[in-house]
């Protein structure tokens, strides 16, 4: 498709009749058009983001937070998944999503393998630090109080990593929302399908707002997860109160 | 997680009564503890620790008993295998050699948790849970021991009266109290399922020094009324002459130096060790282990203003201290309502240390 967006007559392909600003000129913020194309393209475009990227981080957390347990009880695994995950996280995404063409297609599944290689470092990281940076005495009290290695695990240890682990959580959940719009460079799908669109074409308010929106959706996510964080850990705002 | 430590529990109590199941019926029975005793005897028997690689053991052929009820102190240099030996008790550190039983029953027999579950455990740096309540901390033996809610909130309120806080600091979080609130809790939670059989490591080690002083005060009077065995490990000795009912000295590679009640081990160190552990002022430190109240006083006579005053609870060794800081002769022994009830003078003091400490 070449953009045929020649002086002159309002000839936007693809965009039904062209009304109001749209038909006037290409602005940046064409309301009429961000109204008229909300239920077709912006606000599918956008739960299709959401799903991107909660898959993703879902998927990579619950990768991460088995070799996190793994490498804190075996402390030999640490250095070697972590040199993995940060390997995975130095290739250069649209590389890594061209590569993966071939094996997957050009499907959602090639950008979630993306998506969820990118979600490691972070999430693992954070994991591990977090359980490590329980104080030694707690461990010892609650293992001198007959908790076993489990429960020391299930009620001293994990609650404790929750704030690291939140804040891992918080980044990967950031990073992949903006690293999905690139994703849709080869399967046109999520906030970055309407970006690229716009681009091709060069009509502005097509890009700029779903770009609006990738950001717009960062920022409540995070938002949430503050908020998530806050509830599930009282005893942090207690102690400084 | 809950559901499996709760369900290995019960399965257990179909052999053995783990936990009597009526409501307030205290003390917890222990399987490997008599059913009435709230105390129990703890016996060292050539108990020793050695990490391979290393050519002296942490804890040498340790054998010693401590009678039920009693604070037995472990006190010794550092590298001197205190801890060692104290946390061979619950098995924190395992047994290479040798046996410890308590109440007849070896430590090596019993399954880890179970053991652990009925030995109260409190630590120098405390490590309270900072993320659950206090009341959740104090709760934390009873809740894995399958109590009900309603018993475990009633027993850390009675607890927090116990050791000296109120029931409104079952809210708090750990990060709110100070230090010596945070050690009263410690010690609260290691209360919580009435064990037998307290272990305390340094407990008061980190606290200052006046918060120390009325922590182990406090001790003391909560043991004269509970009457646990207790195991309390320290580096400073006047701590342990303080503490103990008996102390045991352990020298380097956890040889035992000399195990005897403070007052013996003041009057006759049984080495050059021991002696020199203790400090060229052992006759002092004997001072303080009596009180004016223990000994016969001289008749009031005429009590000048001037004359210092102490209670009938003081040390003979601060009695002394007050002498000779107000240049007096003698102390006047007030009662609580402030009559004099005797008068001490430095020569009867003087005439004590000499017929204490023989040459």
């Amino acid at each position: 498709m070449t953009p045929v967006l020649a002086g002159g007559g309002p000839v936007i392909p693809n965009f039904g009749k062209a009304t109001g600003c749209i038909a006037n000129d290409n602005s940046f913020f064409c309301t009429t058009w961000i109204r008229e194309h909300w239920t077709d393209t912006l606000q599918p475009a956008l739960i299709q983001h959401i799903w991107l990227t909660a898959i993703a981080v879902g998927i990579g957390f619950g990768i991460a937070f088995l070799c996190a347990l793994a490498a804190h009880r075996f402390g030999w695994l640490a250095p070697p998944i972590n040199a993995f995950t940060a390997f995975l996280y130095t290739v250069p995404s649209i590389a890594l999503f061209q590569v993966l063409v071939p094996i997957t297609g050009i499907t959602v599944t090639t950008i979630e393998i993306g998506l969820v290689g990118y979600t490691l470092l972070v999430l693992f990281g954070n994991t591990l630090a977090g359980l490590r940076s329980v104080p030694p005495d707690v461990i010892e009290a609650a293992r001198g109080m007959g908790l076993t290695r489990f429960q020391v695990l299930r009620r001293v240890e994990l609650p404790l990593a929750l704030p690291a682990i939140a804040a891992g959580i918080r980044i990967a959940v950031v990073t992949t929302i903006s690293l999905a719009t690139v994703a849709a460079y080869i399967t046109p799908y999520g906030l970055g399908k309407p970006i690229f669109d716009g681009l091709q074409i060069n009509y502005h308010t097509e890009y700029v707002i779903s770009g609006l929106l990738a950001i717009a959706l960062a920022l409540v996510a995070d938002g949430l997860l503050v908020l998530g964080q806050r509830a599930l850990t009282p005893w942090r705002r207690a102690a400084r109160a | 997680m809950a559901l499996s430590g709760l369900t290995r529990c019960r399965k257990r109590s179909n052999k053995t009564p783990f936990l009597s199941s009526e409501p307030g019926s205290e003390p917890v029975a222990f399987p490997w503890l008599s059913a009435s005793a709230t105390a129990a005897e703890i016996v060292f028997d050539r108990a020793t620790k050695r990490y391979p690689g290393r050519a002296q053991p942490a804890v040498t052929e340790l054998s010693l008993t401590i009678p039920a009820g009693e604070i037995c102190v472990l006190v010794g240099p550092s590298g001197g295998g205190k801890t060692t030996a104290m946390k061979m008790v619950n098995r924190l550190i395992s047994i290479t050699e040798g046996d410890i039983r308590i109440d007849g029953t070896s430590v090596r027999s019993l399954d880890l948790t179970e053991l652990r579950r009925g030995i109260g455990y409190v630590i120098q740096q405390v490590g309270l849970f900072p993320h659950l309540s206090v009341g959740d901390n104090i709760g934390t033996v009873p809740k894995l021991l399958g109590w009900p809610k309603k018993r475990i909130r009633d027993r850390a309120v009675e607890l927090l009266e116990l050791v000296g806080l109120e029931a409104e600091d079952a809210k708090r979080y750990p990060g709110q109290l100070s230090g010596g609130q945070r050690q009263r809790v410690g010690l609260a939670r290691a209360l919580a399922a009435n064990p037998p059989l307290m272990l305390m490591d340094e407990p008061f080690g980190a606290i200052d020094p006046i918060t120390r002083e009325r922590l182990q005060d406090e001790f003391l009077r909560l043991h004269r009324e509970l009457r646990k065995t207790v195991i309390f490990v320290t580096h400073d000795i006047d701590e342990a002459i303080k503490m103990g009912d008996r102390i045991a000295i352990l020298h380097q590679a956890g040889v035992l130096a000399q195990y005897d009640t403070p007052d013996e081990i003041l009057a006759h160190p049984a080495s050059e060790f021991v002696e020199r552990f203790v400090g060229a002022d052992r006759g002092l430190k004997r001072l303080s282990l009596r009180r004016v109240s223990d000994i016969e006083l001289e008749p009031v006579t005429v009590v000048s203003s001037d004359t210092p005053r102490c209670s009938e609870s003081t040390t003979l060794r601060d009695a002394l201290s007050l002498m000779l800081t107000e240049g007096a002769h003698e102390v006047a022994v007030v009662n609580g309502g402030g009559e004099p009830v005797g008068v001490l003078s430095l020569q009867r003091v003087s005439d004590l240390l000499r017929e204490q400490v023989p040459a």
